[in-house]
């Protein structure tokens, strides 16, 4: 092991004279077939920061990275919970009760009892429109947030983002990265082991 | 290869006329022509925003739009000066022009989100090639949809009255009123089409900022874009929270036209007390908006050259659609007659006789005529593929609609139970003009989106195409 690191990320020379941390290496590839084949070696070689880039999603191609599936769906539901509780709780406090509550002292609000249209003061057919709503509003808002949050969005400055071949990440190639700071990246070995899954062009990222 | 050298070295594959209408005896037909490789698709969507000058009727249509935007704002700044009575309203009738365009903006609406999230959970691939503008188009109508409810308050300073905002006056909203549900409706519709629309568009967005050349087109594209690098494990999140999205966005869209029909079968008018109204209005509001999305989809892929991507088969299913709502909505027509009859209720066979053969005959036989008859001809499938005869029917289609609305609200509220209380409602040069300013408005909203945003959904595309398949062996 330790002959090993000795070819863990060092600094290399970039174009313009500064030093520059090796981030990882990004291999390229021209079909979704092609990536599905390498992705499951990369995984079974028991690499673990590493990832695929591609312009849409590769069915299947998750499963074959080993990606877990995600919890968003079950942080959904508290949140469907949530917004279906607070329609129930914002209208009984406001319309069906003469209670007071303050927000932390700052803002005193009073409920404001009245009968309308035979209904009881705690009409619970005629709160369920609104509960309704808050419920889908509250799991929306909280799919889209927790999605970008768990994706770790919005990031500007990733490193893949400065290299000009990942370009077309977005239009019609498919790249595989492994990261440096992988326990089993060794920069020869990591590229050769990338040029042998096929890849069609193997370049180093900086930092 | 440069973004430059790859939106310049490629030759355009031009449009390639095959009739993808039928399928083969093998499988299904393509749902992308003349599209070679994923690069095709990129290249063909993108050159719509790329194109360093918009198209010559572009401009027509988009300063002709504008210039509609401000007579809507001449009428709605004379309004809110001088008051609600600068409209045709009266007493009884004091609802008219104002909810009609409301509920007829909503319904249009209401299409984009059946395409985008109804279509997508029974896994319809050629959602795909029309989604994408589907769902600008409900953003677009449901803000001019949003603009009537807040203007017809009268007093548009207290417009936030209208939700539950703590206030020196120790006031709340009336929470058992269907009016306050539609605030509640409407606005949670908006704002979940928005982040359904946004987060689609993420990918696509990162697309064009990887293309772009410039730097404002880079930061602007950028800067949207948050960052997205296409990777699988993020994909995989974002396909999670997209079906979750379609799902939320499913029970959403039925509730929103419900809650608004609501608005009128919980009052005890004639004509409008009916149960009826929640599927029949969801009906009425898929079939108008699929109506509009033909109306937008055949210029738009004319002008921008979209036809291998919004192919005949495209608008061959959209007017599939539409024949069967335009059915439904025939159907619930004639319910309502037969229940008007069979209730035995006195003032409801009134209310119905007086719309069919009363003063506003000829806006009940527009109706009928524009959205049950003439629907009728989709039957023919050369009518349904004839680019013209569409395009002509989803006009007739979109006014029949909008004076469905005009009959349920103006004609059940001009003679209701006392004759002595009976008037007639006259529209003045501001209503008409409030309602051609909101048609601007959504054009030149969706005259800018067609320029600077993709207006298919380019990822989605590249993901219904054969080659995408991981396990195909080619």
């Amino acid at each position: 092991m330790s002959t090993l690191t000795i070819e863990r990320p060092t600094a290399t020379k970039a174009h313009d004279g500064s030093t520059s941390r090796l981030w990882g290496l990004m291999a390229e590839f021209k079909t979704p077939a092609a990536i599905f084949e390498a992705a499951g070696r990369v995984r079974d070689a028991g690499y673990r920061h590493w990832d695929c880039h591609v312009p849409f999603p590769v069915h299947g191609l998750d499963k074959q990275m080993g990606v877990k599936r995600t919890i968003i769906p079950v942080i959904v539901f508290f949140a469907g919970l949530t917004g279906c509780s607070v329609g129930f709780l914002l209208q009984a406090f406001t319309n069906g009760t003469g209670a007071e509550w303050s927000f932390w002292a700052i803002v005193w609000v009073t409920g404001y009892p009245f009968l309308i249209s035979g209904k009881p003061l705690l009409s619970i057919p005629a709160f369920v429109p609104v509960m309704f709503e808050l419920t889908i509003l509250l799991s929306a808002l909280t799919t889209a947030g927790v999605m970008l949050l768990f994706n770790g969005l919005p990031r500007w400055n990733h490193p893949l983002l400065a290299k000009k071949r990942f370009l077309r990440a977005s239009d019609d190639r498919f790249f595989i990265v492994i990261e440096a700071r992988d326990s089993r990246f060794i920069r020869s070995k990591t590229e050769d082991f990338l040029k042998s899954l096929g890849a069609t062009h193997v370049e180093a990222v900086e930092d | 290869m440069t973004t430059a050298s790859s939106a310049i070295g490629r030759q355009d594959p031009g449009f390639i006329e095959v009739d993808n209408t039928i399928d083969p005896i093998s499988g299904r037909a393509p749902l992308v022509l003349g599209c070679r490789d994923f690069h095709d698709v990129t290249h063909g969507v993108c050159r719509v925003n790329e194109a360093p000058k918009a198209p010559l009727a572009w401009w027509v249509a988009f300063s002709i739009a504008l210039s509609f935007v401000g007579l809507l704002g001449v009428c709605v700044l004379y309004l809110i000066v001088t008051g609600v009575g600068v409209w045709g309203l009266n007493n009884p009738v004091m609802w008219a022009f104002d909810i009609t365009n409301f509920v007829w903006w909503v319904g249009i609406g209401h299409a984009g989100t059946l395409i985008s999230a109804i279509l997508f959970l029974f896994r319809q691939k050629w959602r795909t090639g029309i989604n994408r503008f589907a769902e600008a188009m409900t953003i677009f109508a449901v803000i001019c949809a949003g603009l009537f409810p807040g203007i017809h308050v009268g007093r548009v300073w207290f417009a936030y009255w209208l939700f539950p905002i703590p206030n020196q006056m120790d006031m709340w909203p009336q929470f058992r009123s269907p009016l306050l549900w539609d605030v509640f409706a409407v606005s949670t519709y908006f704002t979940v089409s928005l982040v359904f629309w946004y987060i689609g568009l993420i990918p696509d967005l990162a697309t064009m900022r990887d293309r772009a050349v410039g730097k404002v087109k880079q930061f602007a594209y950028g800067f949207f874009a948050l960052g997205w690098r296409g990777s699988m494990r993020h994909w995989h999140r974002y396909e999670v929270a997209y079906l979750l999205l379609a799902a939320l966005a499913t029970p959403l869209v039925l509730s929103v036209h419900s809650v608004v029909s609501f608005d009128f079968a919980v009052s005890q008018l004639p004509g409008w007390h009916t149960t009826i109204f929640p599927p029949y209005f969801v009906a009425g509001a898929i079939f108008s908006g699929f109506a509009m999305v033909v109306t937008l989809a055949v210029p738009a892929r004319e002008l921008f050259g979209l036809k291998n991507l919004i192919t005949l088969r495209h608008l061959d299913n959209m007017n599939k659609i539409i024949l069967v709502t335009g059915c439904i909505v025939g159907y619930a027509y004639s319910m309502e007659f037969f229940i008007a009859w069979y209730s035995g209720a006195l003032y409801e066979k009134f209310a119905f006789l007086n719309r069919a053969f009363g003063q506003y005959w000829w806006a009940y036989f527009i109706m009928v005529g524009s959205n049950v008859i003439t629907p009728q001809l989709f039957w023919f499938k050369a009518i349904r593929t004839s680019i013209p005869l569409m395009f002509a029917l989803s006009i007739v289609v979109n006014i029949g609609m909008w004076f469905e609305r005009f009959v349920i609200i103006v004609s059940s509220l001009a003679n209701d139970f006392l004759p002595s209380s009976w008037d007639a409602f006259f529209p003045t040069w501001v209503d008409i003009g409030t309602m051609l300013g909101a048609i601007g408005l959504f054009a030149t909203l969706f005259l800018l989106f067609c320029r600077y945003l993709p207006m298919i959904a380019i990822a989605e595309v590249k993901a219904v195409m054969p080659q995408a398949d991981p396990h195909a062996h080619h």
